[in-house]
């Protein structure tokens, strides 16, 4: 098991090191020379400029400065935000919980409607219910999830009244940030109402960002439970005379399961690209969110960084993932 | 003796594309979707003689007009119009150009130096492929939208820079395919014998393994012309992509945002034509890999 561990990390090794080449190619390679890139429109005197590139260690020979950088980012400095002067980790770790609510909701959206839709659909091989189920999960991976988003405020926000059409919690309530989790902060605090709130607040944005995780994790957990129905001992436990809930349930898909979980630990990166639109479209203030103000109010520090700890995030759930094989299929031996 | 050969090639070739069609037009599914987009090709084609006024034209006195059918609504601008005065419908047509050629190009630029990235790294092997491999799991490591995001910040906002972006964000799952085919055909016999009948490594990489690794290719290339046009559209709709006047599907959406409520039918429509289109897209996608993968393939 360390053996393993060890073996997977030290593959991911050489890609840390490639992200951080793209992340610090990222403002060199910006057109113009970096201060003034950082500078914008205002520009700055020929004085403040060579000031600001020996500051920022601009002036240094190429291969130095990545160094320079490198050491930094493993001492956990990013670098600071150019718009808010504070540094980039501390506003990523912020911000961080929201989209990992939002993320978590989304995928449990996913599962818990993609699963069952998935088995049904492979119990009930080529019926209508079949068809359905499939062509609605063909549809949802089809959706571009930013005009679904604005359809469902329009539908449930606008028409129906039912949902808010932005933000986290309502503006009558005020919540002490403990954990970062709306729902679970709603909770700590004395008032009333304000779980109802931050829960009605995080139904649409969980969908729409759970859309296309639902119908990857229906598709494929029906080719999943077709390859294994079709197995001898699927035969042979109907055989025994067992109930078909069991044998569908746990000779079935707990062999099923290595497929499913592959996947749904594939949906992260979606997951994270997906909260850019989705988090744009809701006011969500979360990672995706400060990664598009960034890159629009050209707080470069801030993308480089976002981009570095996002990549971080998705290498460690793959990581996670792996590890998990072990547990759900004990045949497979790290 | 040569214009026999010639006629076996090509009755060969005709067999083969029987055989294709008989497996593709199994699926009724996938005719639809083929067919569907057959017409989105012809409306992007003839976009200028079909679509009732000029895409940006501007007719004042009749801003955010809604669909004919609904009240208020004029047969003219059968889809309504946007906040400019615009018709919505020969914007949509219009779009259907830019979408399906960034897609197009997008797919293009990614498959073709992936495929040739791929093949080198299989073929050659040693330090070149971990060279290369490791620079694909980099890029697979940020998650495409956000890396494409970054690209196009680098590079500045606009529909071509956007498609390069996009490229470059789907090239790894070329290099991975391709790669993977071309160990496993390395060993075949067909390779070995036209090594030593002296073919040199370009003859082997392009003309002997290549040609054996299209089925998994196509299929790729067919499913990531889909999620081409969704991710132009998604940068288009960030406003990273193309811009503003453009009547790209993406960017239409975004344009009218702001009548998201007002007027629902200026996002609704942008957004149906996107959906279709990529679904159509999908369902040949999903019938081509029936027909072309000899895994699943019914004997």
């Amino acid at each position: 098991m360390f053996k393993f561990l060890f073996k997977r990390l030290l593959v991911l090794v050489p890609v840390f090191f490639g992200v951080t080449l793209v992340a610090f190619g990222f403002i060199r390679a910006l057109p113009g020379d970096p201060v003034e890139v950082l500078a914008g429109e205002r520009g700055v005197s020929p004085q403040r400029h060579a000031e600001l590139m020996a500051q920022l260690g601009f002036d240094k020979p190429l291969w130095q400065q990545y160094l320079s950088y490198v050491g930094d980012v493993l001492q956990g400095d990013l670098g600071t935000s150019l718009i808010t002067n504070r540094p980039v980790v501390e506003e990523f770790f912020e911000l961080f919980p929201a989209t990992a609510e939002l993320a978590i909701c989304a995928i449990l959206f996913a599962v818990i409607l993609g699963i069952p839709a998935g088995i049904i659909a492979a119990v009930k091989r080529g019926t209508f219910i079949d068809q359905g189920i499939m062509s609605l999960s063909l549809a949802g991976y089809s959706m571009p999830i930013f005009w679904w988003g604005l359809l469902l405020i329009i539908l449930f926000s606008n028409i129906l009244n039912l949902t808010p059409v932005s933000g986290r919690l309502s503006f009558l309530f005020e919540v002490e940030p403990v954990t970062g989790f709306m729902l679970i902060d709603s909770l700590l605090s004395d008032e009333k109402g304000a779980f109802k709130s931050a829960l009605h607040h995080l139904v649409l944005p969980s969908i729409v960002l759970g859309t296309i995780p639902l119908a990857v994790i229906a598709r494929q957990t029906r080719s999943a439970m077709l390859e294994v129905l079709s197995e001898d001992y699927v035969r042979t436990a109907k055989a025994k005379g067992l109930s078909p809930v069991r044998v569908i349930a746990i000779h079935a898909f707990r062999n099923a399961m290595i497929t499913v979980v592959t996947v749904i630990g594939l949906q992260v990166a979606v997951l994270l690209a997906g909260a850019i639109l989705t988090e744009t479209i809701f006011g969500w203030p979360g990672i995706g969110k400060w990664i598009i103000f960034s890159v629009f109010s050209r707080d470069y520090f801030a993308v480089q960084g976002g981009l570095l700890l996002i990549a971080v995030c998705v290498m460690a759930v793959n990581l996670i993932v792996d590890l998990l094989y072990g547990l759900i299929n004990p045949r497979i031996l790290h | 003796m040569t214009s026999m050969t010639a006629t076996t090639s090509s009755s060969v070739r005709r067999q083969q594309w029987r055989e294709f069609w008989f497996y593709f037009s199994a699926s009724k599914t996938a005719v639809v979707g083929l067919a569907f987009l057959l017409g989105v090709v012809l409306m992007a084609i003839f976009a200028d003689i079909i679509s009732p006024h000029l895409p940006a034209e501007q007719y004042r006195e009749f801003a955010e007009l809604p669909p004919a059918w609904m009240e208020g609504g004029q047969m003219r601008f059968f889809l309504g119009t946007d906040y400019a005065g615009r018709d919505m419908l020969s914007r949509i047509i219009h779009g259907a150009r830019l979408s399906l050629i960034a897609g197009c190009i997008v797919v293009v630029i990614a498959m073709s130096i992936g495929v040739l990235l791929g093949l080198v790294a299989g073929y050659r092997g040693g330090w070149i492929e971990t060279i290369i491999m490791r620079v694909m799991d980099t890029i697979m490591a940020v998650p495409g939208l956000l890396m494409a995001l970054v690209l196009v910040a680098m590079l500045g906002p606009g529909l071509v820079n956007a498609m390069v972006a996009i490229s470059i964000t789907y090239m790894p799952s070329f290099v991975r395919l391709t790669r993977a085919s071309t160990m496993s055909e390395m060993n075949r016999d067909y390779v070995t014998a036209s090594k030593v009948a002296g073919a040199g490594p370009i003859r082997l990489m392009f003309i002997s393994i290549l040609p054996n690794c299209m089925a998994p290719l196509i299929v790729q290339g067919t499913l990531s012309f889909s999620t081409a046009i969704l991710d132009t559209a998604a940068l288009g709709f960030l406003g990273m992509g193309a811009q503003a006047p453009m009547p790209e599907w993406g960017t239409l959406i975004a344009e009218n945002r702001d009548l998201m409520l007002s007027a629902p039918w200026t996002v609704t429509f942008p957004g149906i034509a996107i959906l279709l289109a990529v679904l159509a897209i999908n369902l040949m996608g999903d019938g081509l890999r029936d027909a072309l993968d000899p895994k699943l393939k019914r004997s």
